[in-house]
């Protein structure tokens, strides 16, 4: 495929490589040789198979089919490829998405530090000298969720570089960031790489400009390589001078059409009232201004370009106009009215698209852009009819009837596009709507844009980090850190600036902004990061393990340390936790109760002698029966029971004294409701007691008092005064200690896969095993203070005397929270999302804990399936140690099976965890 | 009104494809209204049954083995016979709920019309059991005894009959109450989780905010989640009560499957909209999911499904008035065991529609300063 192909022995050498996802394939028999020790561009438009590629030379996706040989190591090979992964640093695609939002930039830095194994002195000397160097030594502290996408960038970039790998693999680490950013970005790896030019560096890009700065050029389209070869000698075998010409000439003919250049008609205002009016407009978030004083008019039909880096307030900028945020003050008119939230008439003339993925994955394009129509009021068939326009138009036919979720985000975006221009709105607010889209798909968006708005009027409000696009825009607008820098036509500001093109007058902007700031501010000092009080405890402890473990348990430390860290932070989650369990022990525990009081009864009394009255009396002497009105007759009566208004009814018989007298053994009628069977057998075991203590006293008017041969002492053991509090709450312990730690650790897995940030784990050297004992660790460590909590206060609070050994209750609490954790990391490994991961984790400790552990019922009366059930159920086991502890004073040599049992579902959940999570991606 | 409703259904079918989507959700689903609710219904008895009984024989007479052999299935297991020390530690480990002490010469001391004592030791923990059983093991032993001296049984003592009938479920059967409690629980876990989880979905996609940038209120997004999940747990709820309930397990319902049906739907409204109220207050899935573990479980407990409300303290018993789920637990029970009528079941019926409408009220209230939220 290429010429002159160095030959060199080190570096990647990829051959038959193919890989497909489902029908699509994604690479289609690449061979390709590529030198080490040097930088490689790989440039190509969206779902060219680019992101396919470099997961594969990284070792987070499976290899297919082909061999690859990355540095001298055989990717096909677990052992092989596991050994080099530590030489290797992987920096996804997407905005900070390996980076944990809650985590300061130090923590995400330093987590990355420690996966890699390196000690306390080389990770604070190594970090200090990236912050150092990528200019974030003034945020040590700020949160990773709170930065800019450039700044975010630099953090990943960072991240990557902590552990200095040999390979240095960037997925579009540019894409989204402003060129200011970008600019100091790239400076940044030049100067890495200055000071380790062994290091190899492979980066994908969609900007062709940034392509230049690689000594080694590969093109890519449609899962094949175009070219592979020095750059330099690509422009000579293409005969062009930029590498955007360059990868022009090298498509086949048919692309080659459609990535040729464009006109911009003139702008000519159409006349009335401007489309969109910004005055003064302000939003803060808490303390936080995320808007300043923002004031632009925007007329019908132009294109208004927003220019900033991200986090200057370009979103909320929008989401204002849009409706979707309320102003804190300022006002924004649309067509001269005021916006309000509910309108619904000015919603109807906007299309909006935001800066994510915000359609759905779960339908097909089609059926997108068809809910889309609809939902702007569309009729059917015109719906219908708008839909395979815009596919057409679009050119979203060929995947008309897939997921977008199996789309590259190049197309993901002009899908949104077309979503949004399904209703021909007048206005459209386009948020980043070209980030990380190629350049030929940008000019064919843009051609769109054009169309739209010199032909059909339509306002178009796009915000950008394209140079080239800003330059289209009829004016434009920059902003920075909330406040708007500049407004005019592109040729305006770059005239007003003197600077030789639109970039370097944005970047003089903002660099002049930044020396107001710095100005006012004294200069940020290199901070040193604020260490929490549980840093110097975590520190000993990481050394302590690495002197016992090797470099085991550091690894699975550094993720038990991160997943701590981010549970601290989320408050909402640790007062759920801690109270969660407590709120379910007092409400449970004092309200369950099998002591039935007050049961209602009513009676039919047909006889109305004193001796029935005596009866009656009985009954309301005791204190199991409350006496509603009586009631006439044996309808009423039926009735009174069918509709629950009480559960038994008397109904004495008329001439029952006169037939008691006479010896005739009179009956009297006692209905019972049944529809409870607990109930019904206590009412029925109450009124034979009631009716006995009756004939008894009736035996001393009457000759015939029964008589009993033997006396039965019942004797309550572990319970004397026989009450539900004594004996539920064990067992609510138990209930709260499986629902809510499975809970905690339910969600885990299943959110890394949805979030993004697993890749972590697949490009590290970590294993599976030390990724699972790390994000179970803090949860273990947090239900075991709960589970402290519960008895404390069951004990201080609800008096529940704890007559056994705290410590054997200990042992199978801490046992039991280790198996409830390993349960619900097994089902975040099972469950493919979040909402069947709770759902999941609800009823599969529900049903056994409730049912089949000995709360209500004891476990030795279970028989069949449910025993099975219940034995097969961690929750059974420690029901019996709850038990034994509170109610029967025992100790911890009574509870050996039972901490064996639970160790053994502990080991089996995490086996089987282990087991489904895989390494790779596929 | 009438674009409200086009949108409400658009928005349904959308959901209703999302759903299908979820293989192991639908898989889940549909678990917990088959094989959850037989395993329930097949396996817990709600009254005394199989409960387990050791004896300390020191007689060894005719009389002690009678009492033994008297004790049955199915309220309790064959009793086994065991010394002092096997019968204490047998009671540590839960294996015997209750321990029958016959005492030496007890049959001729019966003989001799001494009155000997027979110590009957129970595990109070076991509350469900140790009551009643106590009540059974007393009735049982007695009758042994009198029938032994050829006296008259105790009941035919008593100058009257009392033959108790047991209205709507004659035999006590467990399997008639529990199965039908467990399609309530399941209903209530799976609206709250369902619905709720499928808004905060909607948000951390980022698909929310597209929707309420285009001509659609919160109030039809939500409705379309209420309606579309609503109708997918009650399609499954009322096959489960006809094919597993009642053909399968055999349990007659003795009431009007339509009324349930209707009041089930009013049901699912008001636990639904507890879930978008969750979900609008929980602005992450992990958060969300720590969140309705007590909601879900206090509910339950509390319904009268676990125990029953009348057993609850009286403070706890006017509480509960007002907790949708008991009073749905409440009128499930009066519609299909009781039959009773709409009369009897308007007081329920009005607390589980208005705490729907205070839930939605509430959920619509916070549904965009949800979004305003920064995350």
């Amino acid at each position: 495929m290429t010429a002159d192909t160095p030959h060199n022995p080190a570096g990647i050498t990829i051959t038959g490589v193919t890989h497909r996802y489902g029908t699509v394939t994604a690479l289609d028999d690449v061979t390709l040789d590529l030198p080490a020790g040097t930088t490689i561009g790989l440039v190509g438009p969206d779902g060219v198979g680019k992101s396919t590629l470099l997961g594969l030379i990284a070792g987070v996706r499976r290899l297919q089919a082909g061999t690859l040989n990355v540095l001298g190591s055989d990717m096909g090979d677990r052992r092989a490829r596991e050994a080099f992964l530590p030489r290797v640093a992987f920096m996804p695609q997407g905005l900070g998405r390996n980076l944990y939002p809650t985590l300061s930039v130090w923590e995400n830095i330093d987590f990355f530090a420690r996966l890699f194994g390196l000690d306390a002195q080389a990770r604070d000397a190594r970090i200090q000298r990236l912050l150092d160097a990528t200019g974030l030594a003034p945020f040590p502290d700020r949160a990773a969720g709170h930065l800019s996408g450039g700044m975010k960038q630099k953090v990943s970039l960072c991240c990557a570089l902590v552990h200095d790998p040999d390979l240095l693999i960037l997925d579009e680490p540019t894409t989204g960031v402003d060129p200011l950013s970008r600019q100091q970005f790239w400076t940044l790896v030049d100067q890495l790489r200055k000071e380790r030019p062994s290091m190899t560096v492979i980066v994908s890009t969609a900007y062709m400009d940034e392509a230049e700065r690689f000594s080694w050029l590969v093109a890519m389209d449609g899962g094949r390589v175009l070219i592979s070869d020095r750059t330099h000698s690509v422009l000579e075998r293409t005969h062009t001078t930029s590498l955007e010409d360059a990868y022009i000439s090298l498509l086949p003919d048919n692309k080659r059409q459609q990535a040729s250049g464009f006109v911009i008609p003139p702008y000519t205002d159409p006349g009335g009232p401007p489309a969109i009016e910004a005055e003064h407009l302000t939003r803060r978030f808490g303390s936080f201004t995320a808007v300043s004083d923002v004031s632009f008019t925007i007329s019908r039909g132009e294109i208004f370009g927003f220019l900033g880096s991200n986090g200057c307030g370009k979103s909320t900028t929008m989401k204002m106009l849009t409706g979707l945020l309320d102003v804190t003050s300022g006002t924004a008119k649309l067509f001269g009215e005021q916006i309000t939230a509910g309108d619904m008439k000015t919603r109807m003339r906007i299309g909006y698209m935001s800066q994510a993925f915000s359609l759905y994955e779960e339908l097909t394009v089609r059926q997108n852009l068809m809910l889309q129509a609809r939902l702007y009021r569309m009729p059917a068939g015109r719906a219908a009819q708008a839909v395979e326009q815009s596919l057409d138009s679009f050119e979203l036919r060929p995947y008309a009837d897939v997921s977008p979720a199996s789309l590259p985000l190049g197309i993901r975006q002009r899908l949104q596009l077309a979503a949004a221009c399904i209703n021909n709105p007048e206005i459209l607010i386009l948020d980043e709507p070209t980030s990380g889209v190629d350049p030929a798909a940008r000019d064919m968006f843009w051609r769109h844009l054009i169309r739209l708005s010199r032909e059909g009027h339509v306002t178009i409000f796009v915000s950008t980090h394209f140079m080239n696009e800003a330059a289209r825009c009829d004016r434009i607008s920059l902003m920075h850190r909330g406040h708007v820098l500049a407004v005019g036509t592109p040729a305006e500001l770059v005239k007003k600036r003197g600077a030789p093109n639109l970039e370097a007058a944005f970047i003089a902007y903002l660099e002049d902004a930044e020396a107001a700031t710095d100005a006012q501010t004294p200069p940020p000092k290199p901070a040193t990061p604020t260490r929490a009080w549980w840093h110097g405890v975590s520190s000993t402890l990481a050394t302590r393990l690495g002197r016992v473990g090797g470099s085991w348990l550091p690894r699975a430390w550094a993720f038990a340390r991160r997943e701590a860290v981010e549970l601290l932070r989320d408050r909402l989650r640790l007062t759920c936790a801690l109270l969660g369990p407590l709120i379910l022990l007092v409400v449970a525990a004092s309200s369950i109760s099998f002591d039935v009081e007050g049961v209602g009864f009513t009676v039919s009394d047909h006889d109305r002698t004193t001796i029935s009255r005596q009866l009656i009396d009985s009954f309301r002497g005791s204190a199991y029966f409350h006496e509603r009105a009586p009631v006439a007759d044996a309808d009423t009566l039926d009735c009174a029971i069918r509709n629950g208004r009480v559960q038994l009814a008397l109904d004495i018989p008329a001439g029952f004294a006169r037939d008691m007298e006479a010896g005739r053994r009179p009956e009297v009628g006692v209905i019972i409701d049944g529809a409870v069977p607990f109930l019904a057998a206590n009412v029925r075991a109450y009124v034979t007691g009631v009716l006995g203590e009756y004939a008894s006293t009736l035996g001393q008017e009457l000759p015939r008092g029964p008589a009993t041969p033997i006396t039965i002492e019942p004797r309550f053991s572990y319970n004397q005064e026989f009450r539900s509090i004594y004996a539920m709450t064990p067992g609510v312990i138990m209930l709260a200690l499986i629902l809510i730690p499975t809970m905690l650790t339910a969600l885990g897995v299943v959110r890394e896969k949805e979030v993004g940030s697993i890749v972590n784990l697949y490009a590290s050297p970590a294993s599976v095993g030390q990724y699972l004992m790390g994000k179970q660790a803090p949860y273990v460590a947090l239900a075991t203070i709960s589970y402290f909590m519960l008895v404390a206060v069951a004990v201080i609070i609800m008096g529940v005397p704890l007559k056994g050994s705290l410590l054997a209750l200990t042992v199978g609490g801490v046992l039991f929270v280790l198996s409830a954790t390993g349960l619900g990391l097994l089902i975040s490994t099972f469950v493919s999302s979040q909402v069947a991961a709770i759902f999941g984790t609800s009823i599969i400790c529900l049903i056994p804990a409730v049912n089949f552990s000995g709360l209500l019922y004891p476990a030795s009366t279970l028989t069949g399936i449910s025993r099975i059930v219940g034995l097969g159920f961690p929750a059974s086991w420690y029901q019996l140690i709850s038990l034994g502890c509170f109610t029967k004073g025992l100790g911890i040599s009574s509870f050996w099976p039972m901490y064996l049992a639970l160790a053994a579902f502990g080991a089996v959940y995490m086996l089987a965890a282990r087991l489904l999570l895989k390494k790779q991606e596929a | 009104m009438m674009r409200w409703l086009v949108n409400v259904g658009l928005l349904c079918s959308k959901e209703l494809r999302s759903l299908m989507h979820d293989r192991v959700l639908l898989g889940l689903i549909v678990f917990a209204f088959s094989a959850g609710v037989l395993l329930v219904a097949n396996g817990v008895k709600v009254e005394v049954s199989n409960a387990t009984i050791a004896f300390i024989d020191e007689d060894h007479s005719a009389l002690s083995r009678r009492m033994r052999d008297a004790v049955l299935p199915p309220y309790f297991k064959p009793p086994v016979l065991v010394d002092r020390a096997q019968a204490l530690h047998g009671m540590d480990e839960g294996d015997y709920i209750f321990v029958v002490d016959i005492p030496p010469n007890f049959e001729s001391d019966v003989m001799a019309g001494r009155m000997p004592a027979i110590q009957l030791r129970v595990d109070a923990t076991a509350m469900t059991q140790a009551g009643l059983g106590t009540a059974y093991l007393n009735e049982i032993m007695l009758a042994e005894v009198t029938d032994m001296l050829h006296a008259p049984a105790l009941v035919d003592q008593i100058p009257f009959t009392a033959p108790s009938r047991i209205r709507f479920n004659p035999n006590s059967e467990s399997k008639w109450f529990t199965s039908v409690m467990q399609i309530v629980t399941n209903i209530t876990i799976l609206s709250i989780v369902l619905v709720g989880a499928a808004v905060i979905r909607e948000r951390e996609h980022g698909t929310l905010e597209h929707l309420l940038v285009m001509p659609v209120t919160a109030s039809e997004i939500a409705v379309a989640k209420i309606v579309t999940n609503g109708l997918v747990i009650f399609v499954g709820a009322i096959i489960s009560l006809w094919l597993v309930v009642h053909v399968w397990l055999g349990v007659p319902l003795a009431g009007s499957i339509t009324l349930f049906a209707a009041c089930s739907l009013l049901y699912l409204f008001s636990a639904t909209a507890l879930g978008i109220m969750l979900a609008t207050v929980a602005p992450t899935m992990p958060q969300f999911g720590l969140l309705v573990v007590p909601v879900y479980a206090v509910a339950y407990l509390l319904s009268g499904a676990a125990t029953p409300v009348e057993s609850m303290p009286p403070a706890m018993q006017v509480v509960v008035r007002f907790l949708p789920t008991t009073q749905f637990v409440n009128l499930s029970q009066a519609i299909l065991y009781r039959d009773a009528g709409l009369g009897a079941i308007i007081q329920p019926l009005l607390t589980v529609t208005v705490t729907g409408i205070v839930f939605l009220v509430f959920a619509l209230a916070r549904f965009r300063s949800m979004l305003a939220r920064q995350e």
